[in-house]
């Protein structure tokens, strides 16, 4: 049922609102609307009746272990939540005056400085508003400094083919072409391939690591040796950058430039698929260039005073991205937790992680699934191929994760890294016990059982959630995007 | 230990199952050399009850009485029932619903946003949002760059009474793809577009007119005229819209001969707070003869293999987890969050709701205007119609008056010679349903001492 098909004309929340007519308008009569808004019209307890209603039908890490790979889907504390909805902060206008907003600048100061210490940047900007977002500043302020060093033949930007996909979309917005580099067998970047790739032609290598194989790229100072002695600069995206917090610093690797997904690795929440938060790092090559505003600090009379820097402060700044402080509140959740954490805290992230993430796979791996990567070590996460399975038993990674949501798991990441056939991503994250790692890899085994004995089960699943398997092509083909009356 | 379920049990078993010692061996692919030591510029961790008190203490440094600054985030009432609901776990901490069938609340929920989001900007079809109003628009433009057939150009008309970051923002996100931003001045007597003002653009080829309605004055443009006249030089329109104004102004679908093509906009006013800048929500439709050039996530209603009706993310070979390097943009995410709170804004105020709330915001705007032009030495600056949202010119430098104002607790609007120091003493005002009479009332007090404390 949609809200419109139990909307009732004359029927409103009339407590959300004073009605109101207009007074001594000045709105010119040609321009007033004639026609109705057409919003539904309901009353508040059928409000909250139905969107409670709808919010069930969704799984959540709140509800259940969800080992997407790659989204890192470890829990959100509520704390963080409670901190970031404080009244002063929800009121504070983002135009409000540097002198009447001493509290969230302190805030946003010291993420900055957590953030550059966890990642060894020289400077950080929170503003991207997704990672997506921070990919597209780390990629400008590559081109700005090839521009600005007047070196404009570099047009062209290096990914391993194991990368998410945002990397060659950001890179084409950021008007590079890709070249795509290919990855082993045994997950590393094929060095000698790089090497005959790289030249006069190249901006910067776009890589992850660990990468989406799940495996620390082991030859990643000689990686990025090849890339500076071309010239070119070298991007960190920091998906995964959960696998390795308080354990290594991008900076340390040698990447000038990383963006971080707040999202992830300090755990505010998904949202149903955003808000995000994509701050970027810089090191020195690229510190000219960060995209504002950013906060700084001076000392006046012997008190701390933060203010915004704007273009005047860092002239060479790609600028802004967007209308005001990306997303706000979503910085104020992240300062949040890495209070709660601490430094102690920062260091388990990564260990406890990559535990959870090793024990899955070598307990699975036992149970008979293969391991894509079986002579690495896991990462945070790891990927199984159930090629074996698809081709023998005609059940495939898709029904696999289908059938998860019946024994009330979220499925992993399928068919991502695209390098290896039939593949789920599993990161488990650091947050989830032991119990329910066993319990995850218990259903696993079974749905293998069932795979074996009863395939059409697994191949028709699921059966429990609110609706089957959906016709993808209708929705396609017979695009409906709105609901009208007749429907 | 924080967030980390393991008891030193669970670790042992956990260790010995992987055949390894400590922990410290799971990372021994890692080169030594690059292991990092401490972290030694994070404090140590605190609890929720000290992390509370920090972060109250700190918000209450930001707290101010009243607050009448508007230019693109606006302080409406919210409803309670509306965060109470999107604070649920099972939205809050979903993921992108590609897991369709354990994702119906998320999906259904922004199809309705869709739907009422069509509605209200009287358009065919929406997406799922993008980030923010800025960056909506720099996507449009991108959009309206592929869209349009009948020009070659990657040239587009702005208006020079554009939101100054949106024009920023867009500069920013579309110089690197070579696309020109072609400013057109506003009339400085109306603080408008006038149609007169075009006529140096005849002729020559433009992807696309942006028209921002109302415009960063508060003023309404004759979208009508502009609408017409980019059709007739083969260009698309789109439409930068406040939605609380559309309950009132005629909607984007509706302008001049054939509506506008591609409509964005701020989704901030529809039920989320002001608070910093974010998150807030990014809307976006547009004619559905364009779906396929829209980016980011756009859900569909389909049928599930017993033939009840379900929705899923569609079109999904525009993006870029499929594309890759030829996808429509790089983004992956919507705001989805925000788009519960704006739907579930919607539903609860319904059109009777969201027009007092227009009507209301309107009402106090022209009441503080007749105030305002008592004061000796304030006047107008544009002879426009606003909505919710006036240019004051002052008798002496606006950040002098706003700053005077602050110390009495009242933030009285944004210092427009930020923008344009010919306007350096101007303020924009903003009045929403959230100001009653008496605070009308204070912020005219107000602004008569501190304009002659200025001595001007």
């Amino acid at each position: 049922m949609l809200i419109y098909e139990i909307s009732s004309e004359g029927r409103s929340a009339t407590a959300q609102y004073e009605a109101c007519e207009l007074e001594n308008s000045e709105l010119p009569t040609a321009q007033l609307r004639v026609s109705p808004i057409g919003l539904p019209a309901v009353s508040e307890l059928q409000v909250v009746r139905h969107y409670t209603g709808l919010s069930k039908k969704n799984f959540s890490i709140d509800g259940e272990f969800y080992p997407l790979g790659s989204c890192t889907m470890k829990y959100n504390p509520r704390g963080a939540l409670a901190g970031a909805h404080m009244p002063g902060f929800l009121a504070r206008h983002p135009l409000a005056p540097e002198n009447v907003s001493q509290g969230y600048l302190s805030c946003l100061y010291d993420l900055q400085e957590y953030l550059k210490d966890v990642t060894g940047m020289r400077a950080v900007s929170l503003t991207p508003m997704a990672g997506a977002q921070g990919e597209f500043a780390g990629v400008a302020m590559i081109r700005a400094y090839h521009d600005k060093a007047g070196d404009s033949e570099r047009t062209e930007i290096l990914i391993p083919n194991a990368a998410h996909g945002t990397n060659p979309a950001t890179a084409v917005m950021c008007g590079y072409t890709v070249r795509e580099v290919p990855v082993t067998k045994e997950g590393d970047v094929d060095v000698d391939a790089l090497k005959a790739a790289v030249g006069p032609q190249t901006a910067g290598l776009m890589m992850t690591n660990p990468s989406t194989c799940g495996v620390f790229e082991r030859k990643i100072q000689e990686i990025a040796e090849i890339v500076h002695d071309a010239g070119g600069l070298l991007y960190y995206d920091g998906a995964n950058l959960n696998a390795i917090l308080g354990k290594v610093k991008p900076g340390d690797m040698g990447f000038d430039v990383m963006h971080m997904n707040l999202h992830k690795t300090f755990a505010t929440p998904h949202g149903g698929g955003g808000p995000g938060a994509g701050p970027v790092g810089v090191g020195k090559r690229l510190e000219p260039f960060v995209p504002t505003p950013i906060v700084g600090k001076r000392s006046t009379n012997g008190e701390d005073e933060y203010y915004w820097m704007s273009d005047k402060d860092i002239p060479d700044t790609i600028g802004n991205l967007s209308a005001f402080m990306g997303n706000a509140g979503i910085l104020l959740r992240a300062f949040a937790y890495a209070r709660l954490l601490g430094n102690q805290g920062m260091h388990r992230v990564g260990e406890y992680a990559t535990l959870n993430a090793n024990y899955m796979a070598t307990k699975m791996a036992a149970a008979g699934f293969k391991l894509a990567y079986p002579n690495r070590r896991a990462t945070h996460e790891f990927v199984v191929s159930m090629s074996q399975e698809a081709k023998e038993l005609n059940v495939n990674a898709m029904d696999f994760a289908k059938r998860l949501l019946d024994y009330g798991y979220h499925a992993p990441t399928t068919y991502f890294p695209l390098l290896v056939p039939e593949a789920l991503l599993i990161e488990p994250t650091e947050t989830e016990s032991k119990e329910e790692l066993d319990g995850f890899i218990e259903a696993m085994t079974q749905i293998l059982q069932e795979a074996k004995e009863t395939p059409e089960l697994v191949r028709s699943a699921p059966i429990t959630t609110p609706v089957k398997r959906l016709d993808d092509v209708k929705a396609a083909r017979e695009l409906n995007l709105a609901w009208k009356a007749a429907d | 230990m924080p967030f980390v379920p393991h008891t030193s049990q669970d670790e042992e078993l956990m260790l010995d199952a992987i055949g390894v010692e400590s922990i410290e061996d799971l990372f021994d692919e890692i080169p030594p050399a690059l292991r990092a030591g401490v972290l030694a510029n994070t404090p140590a961790g605190i609890s929720e009850q000290a992390l509370l008190r920090l972060m109250s203490d700190r918000s209450k440094k930001d707290e101010v009485d009243l607050c009448f600054i508007g230019a693109g985030a606006y302080q409406h009432h919210i409803p309670s029932a509306v965060w109470d609901l999107v604070t649920r776990g099972e939205f809050m901490t979903a993921y992108t619903p590609y897991q369709a069938e354990a994702s119906q609340g998320t999906l259904q929920l922004i199809y309705e946003f869709q739907t009422m989001i069509t509605r209200l900007t009287a358009m065919e079809v929406a997406n799922a949002s993008v980030y923010d109003g800025a960056s909506a628009l720099a996507e449009a433009i991108l959009m309206a760059v592929r869209a349009n057939r009948k020009s070659k150009s990657r040239n587009v008309l702005v208006p020079g009474n554009l939101h100054p970051s949106y024009l920023s923002t867009c500069r920013n996100i579309l110089h690197n793809q070579k696309i020109n931003l072609q400013v057109i001045p506003y009339d400085q007597q109306s603080g408008c577009i006038k149609q007169e003002d075009l006529q140096a653009f005849e002729g020559e080829d433009f992807a696309a007119l942006v028209i921002q309605y109302p415009n960063f004055f508060g003023g309404l443009e004759m979208a009508d005229e502009l609408t017409t006249w980019a059709h007739s030089q083969g260009q698309l329109v789109i439409g930068v819209v406040n939605p609380t104004a559309l309950a009132l102004l005629a909607p984007p679908g509706t302008w001049g001969d054939t509506g506008a093509d591609i409509v964005v906009g701020e989704g901030q006013p529809l039920g989320i707070p002001v608070a910093s800048g974010g998150p807030y929500l990014g809307f976006m439709c547009c004619k559905q003869a364009i779906v396929r050039q829209m980016p980011g996530r756009i859900i569909g209603k389909t049928l599930d293999l017993d033939g009840k009706v379900g929705f899923a993310l569609t079109l999904q070979a525009r993006e870029q987890h499929i594309r890759r390097a030829k996808a429509t943009s790089n983004i992956c995410t919507n705001q989805g969050l925000l788009v519960t709170a704006a739907t579930i804004y919607m539903s609860l105020i319904g059109d009777q709701g969201l027009r007092s709330i227009a009507s209301q915001s309107h009402n106090g705007t022209v009441q503080l205007i007749g105030k305002a032009l008592e004061i000796k030495g304030i006047t107008r600056r544009f002879t426009s119609p606003v909505f919710h949202e006036v240019v004051l010119e002052l008798p002496c430098r606006a950040s002098q008056v706003l700053q005077q104002m602050c110390t009495q607790g009242i933030l009285g609007g944004y210092d427009l010679g930020q923008m344009d120091a010919a306007l350096e003493n101007c303020i924009l005002v903003n009045v929403t349903e959230t100001k009653t009479p008496q605070d009308i009332e204070d912020f005219i007090t107000s602004l008569r001492a501190a304009v002659e404390v200025a001595a001007c």
